[in-house]
């Protein structure tokens, strides 16, 4: 049990709660938010327990620093969407069920 | 001839390269000169395509260490038979897209702009996955993807559209971060990232399957295999044609092909004969389920849609056939699963690109509007028969000569069970194809309505289900390039 291994709990922690987060919300921006904090657990756990074997290793930390692009640029894109989401339909999030809209109309069709 | 290919300058990463260079100059240039530089680039990706293929023949399986810096730090390309084969599937299957989107988008003016960037960063990203054997760089590839793919989804800027592409986005997310955390786990146990250094490294301790089991979770969320498929439908289904054309036959085959090199190349000691027909049983519930709601659709592209679920599930099988089964067994099934996804994506393709068209010419989206089509637009129908000969599994299309491979490695293996599945699905298949075609040879109308969709649009269609007729005709050769990837001959 070293300081690495700690960090690599907390990231641990923050991740599920990330996850529980991204289940529970509707809300199209905290869901995003939830991602954002389930990746930075991500993180914590990449650098943290890799580096409680061999000192400071420099690699994951490289990793990580793409992993961080890659969630910013991931990101960006969710809040264009979700923007233009909100413009057309006024909503903040979406609809409940996929096939809703569909099973109707083919009940529709059949009958 | 073949000095001349032996002393070219390794090629593979203009592979990636050019791609990401089109998507450049097509961003900068916005709608100006559009078709000129796709047709440049595409030229250029084909031909290098084409020389890569004289290279293997050659020399073998190709390397290069970008930068010069080798495996452990450095990230290394490797074209092996699959990877060949895949980089050559997503050629052709990506330069007809491109040829149907060129006709095709001058209805959108607002989505051309950004369509073929997007395009090409799919194809750059596409082609980063099949050459990479490290899993962080298939991570980032992986996100590449997704974020493109989604970018592609979103282009009409339409509610529907957009509401598909925010739920495919926040699912390959996801994904992504399930496999992100599978990579951390592997990489604080082994120290190592490249799959073929790991293959001999693995051990089943608690923290590997876990590793394993998170990768896996991920990697089947963004496959879409059942029952994690619900965002697949809407955004294959909504995307414009040639989209869906891109995003079915291949976009979701780089997180299988990430699986099954996982699976099958680095955690073969790992695996356990259950967890592989536990990845079975999903193939076969995508496969009656996927099914049973195509039937059930009323919109065509919908129906095309849920058809990928259902032919997605063939795929699984190639992991309970291959694991823990005899060295003769496991060849049959791994040139079977191989040979399924490149004939799904060449006939899907096909499928995909003909849906639009009928979609196109008969100003509805729905089946029903199809009446009088077999009288008034053969041509167009004729993109979309011939796809389904090969979805259905009907000799001699590639989806059968695959289908036969998997028959026989079943029977190969004693495991009678998934015969069912096989036999089952290409029956489900068929009824779902046969209610198109029954719709379009109704005829309750003496007039012509339908708008006729330029030869172009439909020529790019029938030139793929051709190739997929004909994937069944040539397997050999498919099949013995596959051959040459399988690691050890057996497991």
């Amino acid at each position: 049990m070293n300081t690495f291994f700690i960090y690599a709990l907390t990231g641990g922690l923050l991740s599920s709660l990330g996850l529980l987060g991204f289940i529970l919300h509707r809300h199209l921006l905290r869901r995003l938010m939830a991602f954002n904090l389930m990746g930075s657990g991500c993180f914590l756990i990449l650098t943290g327990l890799s580096q409680s074997h061999q000192g400071v290793d420099a690699v994951p930390q490289a990793l990580v620093l793409t992993g961080i692009v890659v969630a910013v640029s991931a990101t960006a894109l969710a809040l264009v969407l979700i923007r233009r989401w909100y413009h057309l339909t006024g909503q903040t999030s979406l609809p409940e069920d996929v096939q809703s809209l569909e099973k109707t109309s083919s009940k529709e069709a059949q009958g | 001839m073949s000095s001349l290919l032996q002393e070219l300058p390794q090629l593979l990463p203009w592979l990636v390269i050019l791609p990401l260079f089109w998507a450049l100059f097509s961003l900068a240039l916005g709608v100006l000169y559009r078709h000129w530089i796709a047709g440049v680039f595409i030229f250029l990706l084909l031909a290098t395509n084409l020389i890569l293929i004289g290279q293997w023949l050659l020399l073998g399986d190709l390397y290069y260490s970008l930068g010069d810096w080798d495996v452990p730090l450095g990230i290394q390309l490797r074209l092996d038979g699959v990877a060949l084969a895949m980089v050559t599937v997503t050629s052709l299957v990506t330069a007809a897209c491109s040829l149907h989107a060129s006709t095709y988008l001058d209805d959108y003016p607002r989505a051309q702009q950004y369509f073929w960037p997007l395009l090409a960063f799919t194809w750059a990203s596409l082609n980063v996955i099949w050459l990479s054997a490290d899993l962080f760089n298939l991570y980032v590839g992986l996100e590449l993807l997704g974020l493109s793919a989604v970018g592609l989804v979103a282009l009409t800027g339409q509610t529907e559209a957009l509401g598909a592409a925010l739920r495919y986005l926040y699912a390959a997310l996801l994904g992504s971060l399930a496999y992100l955390l599978g990579v951390a786990l592997i990489y604080s146990g082994y120290g190592q990232l490249d799959l073929p250094a790991l293959s001999g490294l693995l051990e089943s301790d608690a923290s590997t399957r876990l590793a394993l089991a998170l990768m896996t979770l991920g990697l089947l969320l963004k496959t879409a295999i059942f029952p994690l498929h619900i965002w697949l439908p809407p955004a294959h289904g909504k995307a414009l044609p040639p989209v869906s054309a891109l995003l079915s036959a291949l976009v979701v085959k780089a997180s299988f092909y990430i699986l099954v090199r996982l699976w099958l190349e680095a955690g073969l000691q790992v695996v356990v004969p259950s967890a592989a027909q536990f990845m079975g049983a999903l193939g076969a519930g995508a496969v009656f389920w996927g099914g049973w709601m195509a039937w059930r659709q009323t919109e065509l592209k919908m129906l095309v849609a849920y058809s990928t679920v259902a032919q997605l599930g063939y795929l699984m099988l190639i992991f309970p056939l291959m694991v823990g089964v005899s060295p003769t067994a496991a060849q049959l099934a791994w040139e079977g699963g191989w040979l399924q996804l490149i004939a799904h994506a060449l006939a899907k393709a096909a499928m995909f690109l003909a849906a639009g068209n009928l979609v196109l010419a008969m100003r509805r989206p729905d089946i029903i509007g199809l009446h009088g089509v077999g009288r008034f637009l053969p041509f167009s129908l004729l993109g979309f028969g011939l796809a389904g000969v090969s979805i259905m599994g009907l000799p001699p299309s590639g989806g059968f000569m695959a289908k036969w491979l998997l028959l026989q490695s079943a029977l190969a293996s004693g495991q009678w069970w998934w015969l069912l599945v096989l036999a089952g699905g290409s029956a489900l298949s068929a009824v779902y194809i046969f209610k198109v075609y029954q719709q379009c040879y109704i005829e309750d109308t003496e007039v012509d309505n339908f708008r006729h969709p330029s030869l172009l649009l439909d020529l790019s269609s029938i030139t793929l289900a051709l190739l997929a007729l004909s994937l069944g005709i040539f397997s050999a050769w498919p099949q013995a390039l596959l051959a040459t990837a399988l690691s050890g001959g057996g497991v």
